[in-house]
């Protein structure tokens, strides 16, 4: 059982990075995964050269969600929209690192799926968007 | 003979710091002196789920060195080996459609498929044959009657009353016909132990609702609803009554004559049968005065261009081809179950229940506990919420331990509301389960609290 909850992991579920909320964001972007009840609100402020300045989230949900959502912040705050748009679902999967079963994907995609809807108008994705990954 | 598999995991009660478990309602949990051992179960069980399980073909697979601890019945029930038999055999020597061949084989497959219809209707105490009508399962049976007798019979201001407790398919079809038909629903709540708030029925029927719609056994929390008195109390007051029967038909004795009800509605896969199968009951004469359901073939009597005559009850609900090999297989089903017989089989289930109650209330440290205690009206759904876990992770841990069982609302989305959790774990159990199943999902819930500890 413990080899397939990374420590990292369950570190990030007990203690999310960019947990919180920003007091006047850009965007808001609420997510949820109607199957299991895991629900996302992220928040971003973009500035004006297009950079993801600030970002937090909240919401509840599995040790998945959580942490794919603390890496997922983690990993684009303070990178330039352009390369937001490079960020792909298979991205996130392999920061994971762990093996999610298919009927976990929806969990550990929650907040990259939150993310596209977030910045739809502003960014066009690069990598896949809904198709399930490989 | 030994009735159950000795555990050979650790003890789960054993060194642990035992916190006060809680029920939804915060309540402390007894531990009831009356609650047996594994070793007092085995002794008492008048089932013995180890010849039981020789009978089940799932248990001969082998996951990593064990068997799987099946804990999720409540979603789907395993199939014996007399059930794909009868699919089997269907499939392979008696094949032809039903009603229509004047050949031996389709006079075979007719008779195999009225001959399950006979004996579904025994199961479940109806007084002719021709009151069960084979559907998919329970959510097409509740359908079925929400578009046939609920459009003829509910008008503008109209009233349904459902409860807090219903599985989405015994919510979700009335909300459609009421947005149709501009009528209202109403809802029984339930208490802080899961039951529902008797007081609050008397005063909605009060109100002279049309039709009252509630589950037999609560899927969600387990509550065993007293059907017949609420049946009786509608009936007082003009209204018809419809019983989800999908999680009481697979673990309990039911007669439909007894609880005296309209409509009842159960799904044949969750008794051991095959996926596909399912049955409604409704009173002959509200059969006969109800609108056919689809059209088609087989539900017709003449058909003119412009004009048809429709078939006798319940072919006239069974238009088309039905799945013909899947409701031979419920007959094989509930024949099998009447072998066990269903006091039995509720014994066998009331006592795991019972023990599972206790051994998560003393072996799990903080677990939330919903739904009734152990008792008359508990049935084998036990749900539970650890702190700090989400019942995803829960389920996925378990998973590893060839424990299976659900993690979610269970349809039960409003019923979840009410419990203040959006999701939680549940253990459910059927005539094959053992003590042995509850003490591995004991044993790996504490696994699962040591790593998120
Ligand atoms: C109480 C109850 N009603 C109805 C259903 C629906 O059953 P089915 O999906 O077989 O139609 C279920 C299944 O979970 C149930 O537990």
């Amino acid at each position: 059982m413990d080899d397939l909850y990374r420590a990292e992991i369950l570190e990030h579920y007990r203690h999310p990075h960019n947990f919180g909320t920003l007091e006047h964001p850009d965007v808001v972007q609420e997510g949820s995964n109607p199957l299991c009840g895991d629900r996302l609100t992220l928040m971003l402020d973009v500035d004006e050269q297009g950079v993801v300045d600030e970002v937090a989230f909240t919401g509840r949900g599995c040790a998945i969600s959580q942490a794919s959502a603390s890496m997922l912040t983690d990993r684009i705050r303070g990178l330039p929209l352009a390369e937001v748009a490079k960020i792909g679902r298979q991205d996130v999967l392999d920061e994971l690192g762990i093996e999610i079963s298919p009927a976990r994907l929806k969990c550990a995609l929650l907040s990259v799926d939150t993310l596209r809807r977030a910045l739809e108008d502003r960014v066009a994705w690069q990598a896949e968007t809904e198709e399930e990954p490989a | 003979m030994v009735a159950y598999l000795p555990s050979d995991g650790p003890d789960p009660v054993a060194d642990c710091d035992v916190a006060v478990p809680r029920t939804g309602s915060g309540t402390a949990l007894e531990a009831g002196p009356d609650v047996p051992d594994a070793a007092e179960i085995a002794r008492i069980d008048p089932l013995d789920p180890l010849v039981i399980r020789r009978d089940f073909p799932i248990f001969e697979r082998d996951f990593g060195g064990r068997t799987v601890a099946y804990l999720d019945s409540a979603a789907t029930s395993l199939k014996p080996r007399v059930v794909v038999d009868a699919v089997n055999d269907y499939n392979t020597r008696h094949t032809a459609n039903v009603h229509r061949g004047i050949y031996a084989l389709g006079e075979e497959a007719t008779a195999l498929y009225e001959g399950a219809r006979e004996r579904v209707a025994r199961f479940i105490g109806a007084r002719d044959r021709h009151e069960i009508v084979f559907v998919r399962n329970a959510t097409e049976a509740i359908n079925l009657v929400a578009a046939t007798w609920g459009r003829r019979n509910i008008g503008a201001g109209d009233t349904i009353v459902l409860t807090e407790l219903e599985h989405h398919s015994n919510l979700v079809p009335w909300q459609m016909l009421i947005q149709e038909k501009d009528a209202d629903l109403e809802f029984v709540p339930i208490d802080d132990e899961g039951r529902l708030v008797q007081e609050s029925y008397d005063a909605l029927l009060r109100t002279h609702p049309k039709l009252v719609a509630f589950t037999h056994v609560s899927n969600g929390i387990g509550t065993i609803n007293p059907v017949r008195e609420m049946v009786d109390r509608a009936h007082r007051a003009g209204a018809l009554v419809l019983v989800d029967g999908a999680q009481a038909v697979p673990h309990m004795p039911v007669s439909v004559a007894e609880l005296d009800c309209d409509f009842y509605a159960f799904s044949g896969h969750k008794a051991l049968g095959p996926t596909g199968s399912g049955a409604l009951w409704a009173r002959r004469e509200l059969l006969e005065a109800m609108p056919p359901y689809m059209g088609g073939g087989e539900m017709i009597r003449e058909v003119h261009l412009r004009s048809t005559t429709y078939n006798d009850v319940p072919w006239k609900f069974e238009a088309g081809t039905p799945d013909i090999a899947a409701a031979i297989g419920l007959g094989a089903a509930v024949e099998y179950l009447v072998g066990l017989g269903m006091d039995r089989v509720r014994g066998h289930e009331r006592l795991l229940t019972a023990y599972a109650l206790d051994a998560l209330a003393h072996g799990v440290p903080g677990v939330t506990l919903h739904g009734p205690r152990a008792g008359d009206d508990r049935a084998g759904v036990v749900s539970f919420n650890l702190p700090g876990v989400h019942p995803h992770d829960v389920a996925t841990l378990l998973d590893r331990e060839a424990v299976a069982i659900r993690a979610g609302h269970h349809c039960t989305q409003p019923l979840h509301e009410r419990l203040g959790e959006a999701a939680t774990a549940r253990a459910s159990f059927g005539v094959y389960s053992t003590t042995d199943d509850i003490d591995r999902l004991v044993a790996g819930l504490r696994k699962v609290q040591a790593l998120f500890s």
